[in-house]
């Protein structure tokens, strides 16, 4: 357990590997996905897991890229379930054929989680970038059949945010249990589409309207979880529930993050290849830059609101700034708010920014590791 | 916006039991029983697991109840049943019937 005044951590996001069969714009993922391909092997990742389970993890969310892309995903499922783990598996589902499937759940899997980009193949594959709509439907059904719990995930966006009443309509086809809709968190791939992405205003008015709908009608039957976009909010996300506090990510070389964009950070690095799991989370100079609320400069320092939001992002502030150690941006008493109201303006005027190329991301295929 | 549901009116013949997704395990890391859901983890007081570990779809909320009285000196009956209540709201508990 956690010692020295750190609570321990209750999740662990595992990415698994960068390597994805789609191509979305809108990935968080880091732009240099090669950089990363040297793999953990299954027994490091079994030692991370053990690793996790000591220091106090509960919840183990496997991801990546795409965690089916990994053959030893069910090995990796049966060790954390024989730890006590809750294993949740947040998938493209391109792979979850009925074999695998029944691997994942003889394995202990808990719960899965599909990706959805609309409600229509046309546009579906066109954000994704490759034939994968109705795969995906083929697993869903799969995975109801087989007993788990479906969440969809759905990124919202400029393309798809005025089709959510389409893409309820679908899920409740699926019979999904839950739906989180999730506007864009512009990092990795966003960031450098971000222009051809952000909604408008008006757009999100509609898209609220349909999900307060929503959330009546659907009652009881499915839970509906909208995350608005921190561009157009007056107070930032209060990111990870603060920074080295509740959870931890590991990347697919070893690499461990307070959160799964802070590659991009000037910082120490930290991996489980050489340092244990609980002195990264507890010791680390990673973990402690900006844990708590001393490293806070104002107007965060004075403002009553600084143990909910934790700053913000600090990926953003860096992203935005240049500084990882301001104020995040999407703050309206943030000094350099402007940075972010003028996206946000830019969008508004529509139909420029409606046609700006997306950038697909790209896995460099030359320099696959396995 | 996080979805809301309303508390689901429930009477002593509901035989609750852990939804299928829901996970009630003990955290040595901790010393406390924990309720696991897709997102979320709740840290159970004593009371909380004692009452969790008797949601088994057999008993009914009322021999829960009764359950409790042999185990403990005081046991507030709307407090028992707000708990319920709320876990079943939240989609945790499921009301069984016999």
């Amino acid at each position: 357990m956690a010692s020295a005044g750190v609570d321990a951590p209750f999740g662990l996001l595992a990415e698994l590997t960068y390597r994805c069969p789609l191509h979305c714009s809108y990935c968080s993922n880091p732009l240099d996905l090669a950089a990363h391909a040297d793999e953990l092997t299954t027994a490091e990742w079994q030692r991370v897991l053990a690793e996790a389970r000591e220091l106090g993890v509960l919840q183990l969310h496997l991801s990546g890229g795409e965690p089916l892309l990994r053959r030893d995903l069910a090995e990796i499922v049966q060790c954390a379930a024989e730890l006590g783990l809750y294993t949740n598996l947040i998938t493209s589902a391109l792979g979850l054929t009925p074999r695998r499937a029944e691997q994942l759940l003889a394995a202990g899997l808990d719960h899965v989680q599909i990706s959805l980009q609309a409600d229509e193949a046309a546009l579906a594959d066109r954000l994704a970038g490759t034939p994968s709509f109705e795969r995906k439907l083929v697993a869903a059904r799969l995975v109801k059949e087989l007993g788990w719990p479906l969440t969809l995930n759905v990124v919202l966006h400029r393309h798809n945010a005025d089709r959510i009443a389409a893409i309820l309509d679908l899920a409740e086809q699926l019979e999904a249990d839950r739906i989180e809709l999730a506007h864009t968190q512009y990092y990795g791939w966003a960031l450098r589409n971000r222009a051809g992405l952000l909604p408008s205003r008006a757009q999100l008015e509609r898209a609220q309207g349909v999900v307060r709908a929503a959330h009546e009608r659907l009652q009881g039957r499915m839970e509906v979880i909208y995350v608005l976009p921190d561009y157009h909010s007056r107070y930032p996300k209060p990111c990870m529930g603060g920074w080295g506090r509740r959870q931890l990510t590991v990347v697919p070389d070893g690499g461990v993050l307070p959160c799964p964009t802070a590659h991009t950070l000037p910082l120490p690095r930290a991996s489980v290849r050489e340092s244990s799991l609980a002195w990264i989370w507890e010791s680390s100079p990673l973990f402690r830059r900006f844990r708590g609320t001393d490293w806070m400069p104002d107007p965060c320092r004075s403002c009553d609101r600084r143990e909910l939001d934790f700053g913000g992002c600090r990926c953003q502030a860096f992203l935005l700034t240049g500084d990882a150690a301001r104020t995040d941006p999407v703050c309206h008493l943030s000094p350099d708010h402007g940075l972010v109201a003028g996206a946000v303006a830019a969008a508004d005027e529509g139909a420029r920014t409606r046609d700006a190329v997306l950038a697909p991301r790209l896995y460099p295929a030359a320099r696959r590791s396995r | 916006m996080r979805s809301t549901v309303p508390v689901q009116t429930a009477d002593g013949a509901d035989r609750p039991r852990l939804a299928r997704h829901v996970r009630l395990r003990f955290d040595p890391a901790r010393g406390r029983h924990v309720l696991l859901t897709p997102e979320a983890v709740t840290v159970l007081n004593g009371t909380g697991a004692a009452v969790l570990e008797l949601c088994d779809g057999q008993r009914t909320r009322t021999e829960i109840v009764a359950a409790l009285r042999g185990r403990y000196d005081s046991v507030d009956d709307d407090e028992v049943r707000l708990f319920l209540d709320r876990l079943t709201a939240r989609r945790c508990l499921e009301a069984g019937r016999g």
